[in-house]
């Protein structure tokens, strides 16, 4: 009797693990973006090596890109700071020197590298899947082994496409009853890390289970697994389903045919087995889970949106309040909000600024608000551009822009002034995470496009239909 | 990298829980394209005034601290971003362990693999190094111990690290005398 994770660590070990070395793992697909490679291809070169599976990478812009159009390479200079300019151009190079596709500013498929594998179908169902960026545990909503690496490790991977790990611990987190309508699965994930605490899962591998689960779309199952890396795993996962199969179908990358057909059968066979034994095993009910909200300066230090703020008396938990600006004691309901950001690779794409829409439609953003809507990826701004998302957004004075990871992390010029509180619908409320200074509460798209309409924290089901 | 085998030096204390890898060091510092020279962004918010001046009181600015090579930090040390900025950044200022009661698992594989020394110890044993700021230890990797207040307490290390930690090897070397096996795993799964 296996879990799924035991399935998928079996059939990519190259070499077992003993008690001198640790094991010899097959890597199928490697996602590359310019932050976290220039130091890999640098060793690359240092040593003489190709990359030795180019057909297994797949490479992106994300991170150090504008959110302004950027046409040419010129006018990159002209909009970027020349440290993230020089980046860019660095990837660019690093990718036609090795033989690697890259899908950079003139390509359809551009997009934050955990919003674009997904919609290639290039993750799939029983694959190990890295990248240099923690995020990577989102690729787990399909039933994947995928987790963040180093640079070094991107190198080892570059090289040898192969990772020296030792087998992680399993975490199995079991969701019963169902979500309320208009509760997300951003609030599910954050309920979890509020759960499990900040390091709840470090050292293991979390299989996300039950009923709650298995009604989750993909992108939903992203978002839930895209946050596993805040609870301190690095990677969650979800088994592999009709709702996969029916998501992933005539993707560009997934297979085709009767390779589908073969795929599919096989895949069939990942999820745990009936009996199967994790190291550990929590139980959770979100029956009456409400909107969710943070209050300090990490992903644990969250509670119902409707509640006030909990005591503490560490000091850690006073620094985190006083740079907060938030009392104990008080409700965060009313708060005023300077900043909405609606994007990221937890909440980038095209159900999540449907979401939002559902409340900005037919509003105004209150008057010193500053909205931003991000598209995860050009084709997520395709799509909500075709259903006239684009325009509901533009009308109720928000920014519309091009896709990246913009103010989830503020590397390009997208970035939350000193002291202003920032809506953010992204995965980090770390101290200065969007800005030097920045205040950053997490919440739901639908949390998001509330505060940004009323100008002040909102619970959004007093404004959803 | 250079081969390490002990480490003798005072400590620097850090006492917050979760201190995350965007603390250690801010994304804006990112851009680079090279290892070098980021010791001079190490906890560039807190270090430093909003005009660039030193934080006189953060721990890392005092004058008993200058030179310590030992952080002593809250629990889930490295947390968040897998960036690899973060141990660079701590080894190019002159850390070359981070003890704590536990250690994010990316930070902690990237430490290992740039001769950074993760350090993991019991509550007690943290509790009197929180309390007891500027200790002289000993980091010994041969034996896995941290020597401090006049004992020694073991730590995990997996051996395959230590040995690359202390004969000064690269991992990428162990990897590529794999390539028989990784050629037959490729022609079994094609
Ligand atoms: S959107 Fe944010 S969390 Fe996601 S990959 Fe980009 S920077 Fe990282």
């Amino acid at each position: 009797m296996q879990s799924l994770f035991e399935k998928i660590w079996g059939k990519h070990v190259v070499a077992p693990e003993t008690d001198d070395t640790p094991a010899v793992l097959y890597v199928d697909l490697h996602l590359l973006h310019e932050v976290t490679t220039p130091q890999a291809f640098d060793l690359l070169r240092a040593k003489g090596l190709p990359v030795r599976r180019t057909d297994r990478c797949l490479a992106t812009l994300d991170h150090s890109t504008p959110t302004v159009p950027v046409k040419t390479l010129k006018d990159l200079e002209l909009v970027s700071e020349p440290s993230a300019a020089k980046q860019v151009r660095q990837m660019e190079k690093n990718c036609k020197d090795f033989g690697i596709e890259l899908r950079g500013f003139a390509s359809r498929d551009r997009g934050i590298v955990h919003v674009m594998g997904p919609e290639l179908g290039a993750t799939q169902p029983g694959a190990t899947i890295v990248c240099g960026d923690s995020h990577t545990s989102t690729h787990g909503a399909f039933g994947a082994l995928a987790f963040g690496i180093g640079t070094t490790e991107v190198g080892h991977v570059l090289a040898t496409q192969c990772l020296l790990q030792r087998k992680p611990k399993t975490l199995a987190i079991n969701v019963g009853g169902r979500l309320p309508a208009d509760v997300t699965a951003k609030d599910l994930i954050l309920k979890i890390i509020g759960t499990i605490g900040v390091d709840g899962g470090t050292g293991y591998v979390i299989e996300y289970r039950g009923g709650a689960v298995s009604a989750l779309s993909m992108e939903e199952r992203m978002t839930v697994c895209n946050m596993s890396i805040e609870a301190g795993a690095r990677a969650g996962m979800v088994a592999p389903d009709d709702t996969t199969y029916q998501y992933m179908a005539g993707r560009p990358l997934a297979p085709q045919g009767a390779k589908w057909d073969a795929a599919v059968a096989h895949w069939r066979t990942l999820p745990s087995d009936t009996g199967a034994k994790f190291d550990k095993e929590v139980d959770i009910d979100v029956a009456s889970l409400r909107p969710m909200i943070t209050f300090g300066t990490n992903p644990g230090m969250v509670m119902s949106i409707d509640d006030t703020v909990p005591e503490g008396n560490d000091t850690a938990f006073r620094k985190a309040l006083a740079y907060m600006q938030i009392e104990s004691g008080k409700p965060l309901l009313g708060l005023p909000v300077d900043v909405v950001f609606i994007g990221s690779c937890t909440n980038g794409r095209l159900s999540d600024i449907r979401e939002a829409a559902r409340i900005l439609r037919g509003r105004r953003v209150a008057e010193r608000v500053r909205l931003l809507v991000v598209p995860g990826s050009a084709d997520v701004k395709r799509q909500a551009e075709a259903e006239g998302l684009d325009e509901v957004v533009r009308a109720a004075g928000g920014e519309w822009r091009e896709p990246g990871c913009s103010m989830c992390i503020g590397m390009n010029g997208d970035t939350v002034p000193s002291g202003k509180l920032s809506v953010s619908t992204s995965n980090r409320n770390f101290e200065g995470r969007q800005g030097k200074g920045a205040r950053t509460v997490l919440v739901s798209p639908l949390t998001a496009a509330a505060a940004a309409v009323r100008g002040h924290i909102t619970d959004p089901r007093e404004l959803v239909g | 990298m250079d081969a390490v085998k002990e480490i003798r030096s005072r400590t620097v204390v850090l006492s917050n829980d979760d201190i995350d890898t965007d603390q250690i060091i801010p994304a804006r510092f990112l851009t680079t394209t090279t290892k070098q020279g980021l010791g001079k962004n190490l906890f560039a918010d807190w270090r430093y005034e909003k005009d660039g001046r030193e934080r006189a009181e953060f721990a890392l600015n005092r004058p008993e601290n200058r030179g310590a090579a030992v952080l002593v930090a809250g629990s889930n040390f490295g947390c968040g971003s897998s960036r690899e900025h973060a141990p660079w950044a701590l080894l190019d200022f002159g850390i070359r362990a981070v003890v704590s009661t536990a250690i994010a698992d990316i930070f902690r594989s990237n430490s290992l693999k740039n001769g950074l020394i993760p350090v993991i110890v019991d509550a007690a044993s943290h509790r009197w190094l929180l309390d007891n700021p500027g200790a002289e230890v000993r980091v010994d990797l041969e034996s896995s111990t941290l020597e401090m207040n006049g004992k020694r307490v073991a730590f995990p290390i997996d051996r395959f690290s230590r040995y690359c930690l202390m004969n000064g090897l690269d991992q990428l070397g162990f990897l590529l005398e794999q390539e028989a096996a990784i050629r037959r795993y490729e022609q079994a799964h094609a």
